[in-house]
């Protein structure tokens, strides 16, 4: 099989498995998401067939919401919180040194496809501000030292 | 004998390392032969102290903290586990001020349970309210929450008992309970603590509300960006059906329930309530001009109750004890108690839920202690993104819905954001209408386009041009906004803007009070 065939096989196994729920599709685009890592375009129209809705009402949807991506991320994505409470802590700096240690802005991915870096606002840990997600895991009172040594940590474990 | 050592599984703690002190504790105490029971509790919200690892003693739990992996050993080697003394060593947890003085409702059980333990909710007075409301009538039970004059907590201080019985009172076949846990204020984290401290709470309150209002389907509406909230919440609602709370016969009720939690995907304006429902339905999160009320025409066109956690959370507590013990707390019209979230530059940043009527200065100095950085605080922003910023001028302002209102500043969802001295408020007026245009669902021409102009306009107020076309046509904007949109988030992104040029004129390089009239 192509990946492309297993991809859509995947995307039809989940879109079967949620179809009934009332208001289904946003947790079919949660679980192919979570098994794809993104939405792929070829998804969309599969997607629409089993919820009987246009392909331009999925893609709309997609592309409404922050957290959901049409494109591969590499292989971490980091959500760096940019708030209030976080700049309040420095996050801005945090933020210059983010972008400069990896090379990439918002919503890109490093050549290698070690890391995506995505914004995120506020992740709830704002008595420990300023912080960020790798992964599914998060950290607080990250300082740019802490970031060097956490990525560090990421890459010699991958 | 076995010892009992808790530490906290709330993601703050586990951002500051708790899981692997949680590991290295569990390690050493094979290591040594020491029989111990590690239980991951919820956090007491002393967030400078996290993470916080305590030890059960016949005296009472002794604390330690802040402790890294690092320091587990040297806790072992001075006899922790029977509360021995050691350099983080911090005493009796019931001891501490910080909590003394707190009147802790809705947040009675977090820090203390085992979140996920449905036997350590039932030993602690859980699931007392919802006995008492399956034998009252569902009139009853709303009378109970009017007479508690609880408003809702999510911010619009909405009287929940009100709301309640419009649904009580609209007939329908289906009806829904939605809780409303798409927390996206900055600053804020009272919900998040709730559904990873003490999950169960939130269900009993949802659950009560669905006899009260004879609603048999539920939904959390929950961020992605709460993922250990996800897994605390998916646990307790098994527990919860298992063991006959949830399902279709609640408790031999007789009476159905059932509940089940759904995603948002890092949409801000989904905590609006008629654009969480359209996601809930499976659409982009455009918001509904209301009427209808969703309380009449709310999810799938039924009628709705849309609560905020805390909101449905403080509901068993009032279901126990009574409305009029709940109304017993608090000031003027606010009544009960508010879990307020003391975040961003603050020494003490945590947790802390009083009645109503505490000033703002006795939460900075008193609780938080000042500014992390030790610099004097230059302002603080309560409510969340869309709240005014207050200057030290307004500090003594008591956190009651109506004396926020009167000085045209929002109590909102209880978050307390801390600025110190060297935050430039011009910056974050321009960020306010960055994240405006951002997070607008592009319903309202102020909103969506609006924001992108206040953007420009603050760029060039900022870059000092034209200030005297400029201060006057950001104004005018605001007004747009303010009068222009359906829903609070073009409707009072010029409360942080215009607070902001208003207490702070310098940073947008005005020199004197009378060049802004």
């Amino acid at each position: 099989m192509t990946d492309s065939s297993t991809m859509l096989s995947t995307v039809q196994a989940i879109a079967a498995a949620l179809k009934d729920k009332p208001g289904a599709l946003l947790p079919i685009l949660h679980g192919v998401q979570d098994a794809l890592g993104y939405i792929p375009s070829d998804s969309v129209p599969v997607i629409a067939k089993a919820l009987n809705l246009s392909r331009a009402e999925v893609h709309g949807v997609i592309s409404f919401y922050h957290y959901f991506r049409e494109t591969p991320p590499g292989k971490q994505t980091i959500h760096l919180c940019r708030a209030e409470s976080c700049q309040s802590m420095g996050s801005k700096q945090l933020e210059g040194h983010v972008k400069a240690k990896l090379g990439i802005d918002y919503h890109e991915t490093t050549a290698d496809g070690a890391f995506s870096l995505e914004p995120v606002y506020c992740l709830g840990n704002c008595a420990c501000s300023p912080a960020l997600q790798i992964g599914a895991d998060i950290y607080g009172r990250v300082s740019p030292e802490l970031f060097d040594e956490l990525i560090a940590n990421t890459e010699a474990a991958a | 004998m076995s010892k009992t050592i808790y530490v906290p599984c709330d993601s703050s703690a586990v951002s500051l390392g708790a899981d692997r002190v949680a590991k290295a504790i569990q390690a050493e105490a094979e290591k040594r032969g020491i029989d111990i029971q590690l239980i991951r509790n919820g956090s007491r919200g002393m967030f400078w102290l996290e993470p916080l690892v305590e030890v059960a003693t016949d005296k009472g739990r002794i604390a330690y903290g802040p402790v890294q992996t690092a320091d587990v050993a040297s806790l072992f080697d001075a006899d922790f586990t029977n509360g021995g003394d050691h350099a983080l060593s911090l005493g009796l947890t019931e001891e501490f001020d910080y909590l003394k003085k707190q009147q802790r409702l809705t947040f009675a059980r977090i820090g203390i349970t085992d979140p996920v333990s449905l036997d350590d909710y039932l030993a602690n007075d859980g699931y007392r309210g919802l006995d008492n409301a399956l034998a009252m009538s569902p009139a009853d039970v709303v009378k109970h929450v009017t007479d508690s004059g609880l408003r809702g907590r999510g911010g619009a201080a909405f009287p929940t008992g009100i709301k309640w019985n419009t649904v009580l009172n609209t007939p329908s076949e289906q009806k829904y309970i939605i809780c409303n846990a798409d927390e996206g204020d900055s600053g804020t984290f009272s919900d998040r603590m709730v559904m990873e401290g003490d999950p169960f709470v939130l269900i009993e309150g949802m659950t009560i509300a669905g006899l009260a209002v004879g609603a048999t389907q539920a939904y959390i509406y929950l961020r992605v960006e709460y993922p250990h909230a996800l897994v605390a919440l998916n646990a307790a609602i098994d527990k919860a059906t298992a063991a006959g709370y949830l399902g279709d016969n609640i408790l031999g009720s007789g009476k159905a329930f059932h509940l089940e939690v759904r995603l948002g995907a890092g949409a801000y304006i989904c905590g609006e309530e008629t654009s969480l429902m359209e996601s809930l339905e499976g659409k982009r999160g455009l918001v509904r001009f209301k009427p209808p009320l969703p309380a009449i025409s709310g999810l799938f066109g039924k009628p709705t109750v849309v609560n905020n956690v805390i909101s449905l959370a403080s509901v068993p507590i009032i279901l126990d004890k009574g409305g009029e013990y709940y109304r017993d707390f608090g000031m003027g019209r606010s009544r009960g108690t508010l879990p307020i979230q003391l975040a961003g530059n603050i020494k003490h940043g945590g947790l802390v839920e009083l009645a109503f009527g505490l000033t703002l200065r006795e939460l900075l100095y008193d609780f938080g202690g000042g500014s992390a950085t030790g610099r004097p605080i230059k302002a603080v922003q309560v409510g969340g993104p869309l709240g005014a910023y207050l200057p030290e001028s307004q500090f003594d302002t008591p956190l009651d819905y109506e004396a926020f209102a009167a000085n045209w500043t929002v109590l909102g969802h209880g978050g307390v954001v801390v600025f110190d001295d060297t935050a430039d408020l011009a910056a974050m007026a321009r960020y306010s209408m960055e994240f405006c245009a951002l997070e607008s669902c592009g319903k309202c021409t102020p909103c969506r386009i609006g924001s992108t102009r206040g953007m420009e306009l603050m760029d060039d107020i900022i870059e000092g041009r034209d200030l005297d076309k400029n201060v006057p046509l950001l104004r005018s904007l605001c007004d747009t906004l303010l009068n222009g949109s359906l829903c609070a988030l073009g409707g009072m992104t010029p409360y942080p803007v215009l607070s902001a040029l208003n207490h702070f004129p310098q940073d947008f390089g005005i020199d004197h009070q009378a060049d802004i009239a």
